[in-house]
């Protein structure tokens, strides 16, 4: 890491305990395309040393978390080889992981289905023509997993796309909403209230227990929302019934 | 396929087990029993591995008809008990025969009385277990006209008692720091320690509100935190600066910050004080953590040879010619010859 880096973020990368068995590797404080990277590159490094007593790992927006059993190795153990890892070189300038794929998810924006698409252009500052020719054309990345089972955070939008939560929450939106605030989508994995803006509905579910592969989605995966008629999704919502809603997967050549 | 038929269930009970680990970064978290104390003390008293699924009855008992002979046991939160209207131990093993009807009523102290059947509940496992994770929406609480089916049991005896620790009436929980508790200033932290609270009305598998009167702890920047990860236990405080306590169903990740984390061994405490049970927080550190955490480990070990016989007032047996009073002498038997392992 250089000196200019570092100047940009002081106190980082840091480690930190989480409770009695965890340790969290924190790139930013703040959600940027480069912390990701580096949590997401650091990760893999880390899995890859299959190290005695690290129980599994996990990445956040901008960070990585292990959990270890305290038997096996103590929290200072996992600290000096962590910090070992780190320094081996720059991981705000790692690439991303291997095996990553593309999703193109079919998605009607607006509509009765969709009901918030209108205001959250208008609060863009954008036409809702505009709008669905700019959210169906952004490759937006899974940046994390979170919240509930399979369910992703995707970004970045356009900086035109960074509205704040709504004060009130929206009490119900369904399984495969894809809502908006903070330069981020996030598509639902069950029926929840929301402070995000539902502009899209997919029949895509992030989460399918029972099948062979339940978790339809992973950190560094990318998504389109390719933009639909709602007629036109009907039927693909009729037709798919393996979860998967008329969603093409292809693999990201590296 | 044979088990134990619900005629009759509380509003929560689900069948549990030690959940699954391993999916955090799939945004699924571990779930399993409330009480992971309570699955082992089932476990020790029938002799078996505590990995094995067990009926989590939050609140409510219910009705159950075996139909097959079977060995159950009762464990956590002490509910009312009968087998075909003769109240039976709580915190003990008993024989329940095919046609026997096992009422259990409402819980006297605590939240989450166990259910354990002989051999376990053998109900299909989904990634890796039996756990329903209601927040995952994976599996659904139990109801009238289910089954629950009975997996093989290797036998043993029944009518053993476990003397337990009381955890069910609140108490005081460890606390270690986290990377979030540098977020609440020294006065905040020092209020907090030195608060009596109570559990309040909102508590569930994900997690459990606690009250007190007066200001709430808000960190020194509450909002514009990332969200991050969470590990059961963790207190979060909400919005108005109220604390949660997270257990084994909670997100994985959220943007309230955390004063602390409750220490594994002190969460059953969490999990089983009812609504309005007295609660402090008590941080210690690092090694007083671990420390208690080894001291627990080796209560957990020494388990599977703390049932006794079951001391029974004559009067209190209706037929007392039924009993199989030999199971005393065997037990005693076995306190002679613990090297040889499992000899049930």
């Amino acid at each position: 890491m250089t000196a200019n880096d570092q100047q940009f973020r002081p106190g980082f990368p840091a480690l930190r305990p989480v409770g009695l068995a965890g340790v969290l590797v924190s790139f930013s404080d703040r959600l940027e395309e480069t912390a990701n990277r580096a949590a997401l590159a650091f990760r893999a490094a880390v899995e890859a040393e299959r190290r005695d007593g690290v129980a599994e790992t996990a990445t956040s927006l901008a960070s990585v978390f292990l959990r270890f059993d305290p038997d096996a190795i103590s929290y200072d153990e996992m600290t000096d080889w962590l910090q070992g890892l780190l320094a081996e070189r720059d991981w705000y300038a790692a690439a991303l992981p291997e095996g990553r794929r593309l999703i193109r998810v079919p998605t009607v924006y607006g509509t009765d289905l969709a009901p918030q698409l209108e205001e959250a252009a208008a609060a863009a500052g954008m036409s809702v023509d505009d709008a669905i020719a700019d959210l169906g054309a952004s490759r937006v990345r899974v940046l994390t997993i979170g919240f509930a089972p399979g369910q992703p955070y995707l970004g970045r939008l356009s900086a035109q796309w960074d509205l704040p939560r709504q004060t009130a929450l929206t009490a119900r939106v369904p399984v495969g909403a894809l809502v908006l605030a903070v330069r981020q989508f996030t598509l639902f994995t069950a029926p929840s209230p929301t402070g995000w803006r539902h502009v899209g509905q997919t029949a895509f579910h992030c989460f399918r227990p029972g099948a062979a592969s339940p978790f339809a989605l992973a950190p560094g995966d990318e998504m389109v929302f390719e933009p639909v008629s709602k007629p036109a999704f009907l039927r693909i919502a009729d037709k798919a019934t393996d979860g998967a809603g008329g969603a093409v997967i292809e693999e990201i050549a590296e | 396929m044979s088990g134990l038929r619900v005629h009759q269930a509380g509003p929560s009970c689900t069948v549990q087990d030690l959940g699954r680990p391993g999916y955090l970064d799939r945004g699924l978290s571990q779930g399993g029993a409330a009480d992971r104390l309570a699955l082992a003390e089932g476990a020790a008293l029938l002799g078996q591995d505590a990995g094995l699924a067990a009926l989590e009855i939050a609140g409510f008992g219910g009705v159950f008809e075996a139909e097959c002979d079977m060995r159950i046991a009762l464990t956590g939160a002490p509910m009312a008990a009968e087998i075909d209207g003769t109240r039976v131990a709580w915190n003990a093993s008993h024989a329940l025969y095919a046609g026997q009807r096992l009422g259990l009523g409402a819980v006297r102290a605590g939240s989450y009385g166990y259910l354990h059947l002989g051999g376990g509940i053998d109900a299909p496992q989904v990634l890796g277990a039996r756990a329903v994770h209601l927040a995952a929406g994976l599996g659904q609480a139990v109801a009238a006209g289910d089954l629950l089916p009975v997996g093989r049991d290797r036998g043993g005896e029944t009518g053993l008692h476990i003397e337990v620790e009381d955890r069910f009436a609140g108490g005081t929980l460890r606390v270690v720091e986290g990377f979030q508790t540098p977020l609440f200033s020294p006065e905040v932290r020092a209020r907090f320690a030195a608060t009596g609270f109570t559990r309040g009305a909102r508590a569930n598998r994900m997690g459990a509100a606690v009250e007190c009167p007066g200001e709430g702890f808000a960190a020194e920047e509450q909002l514009g935190i990332l969200s991050e990860i969470i590990v059961p236990g963790d207190i979060q405080m909400t919005g108005d600066g109220r604390p949660f306590v997270l257990l084994p169903e909670c997100q994985t990740t959220g943007g309230y910050p955390r004063i602390g984390t409750v220490i594994p061994c002190d969460l059953p405490r969490v999990a089983q004080a009812p609504a309005g049970a007295p609660l402090r927080f008590a941080f210690v550190s690092r090694e007083e953590a671990l420390a208690a955490e080894a001291r627990h480990a080796a209560h957990l070990a020494g388990l599977r040879r703390a049932p006794r016989p079951l001391v029974r007032h004559p009067g209190d047996i209706p037929d007392l010619l039924g009993y199989q009073l030999i199971s005393g002498a065997i037990s005693a038997h076995h306190d002679h010859h613990d090297d040889h392992g499992d000899n049930a």
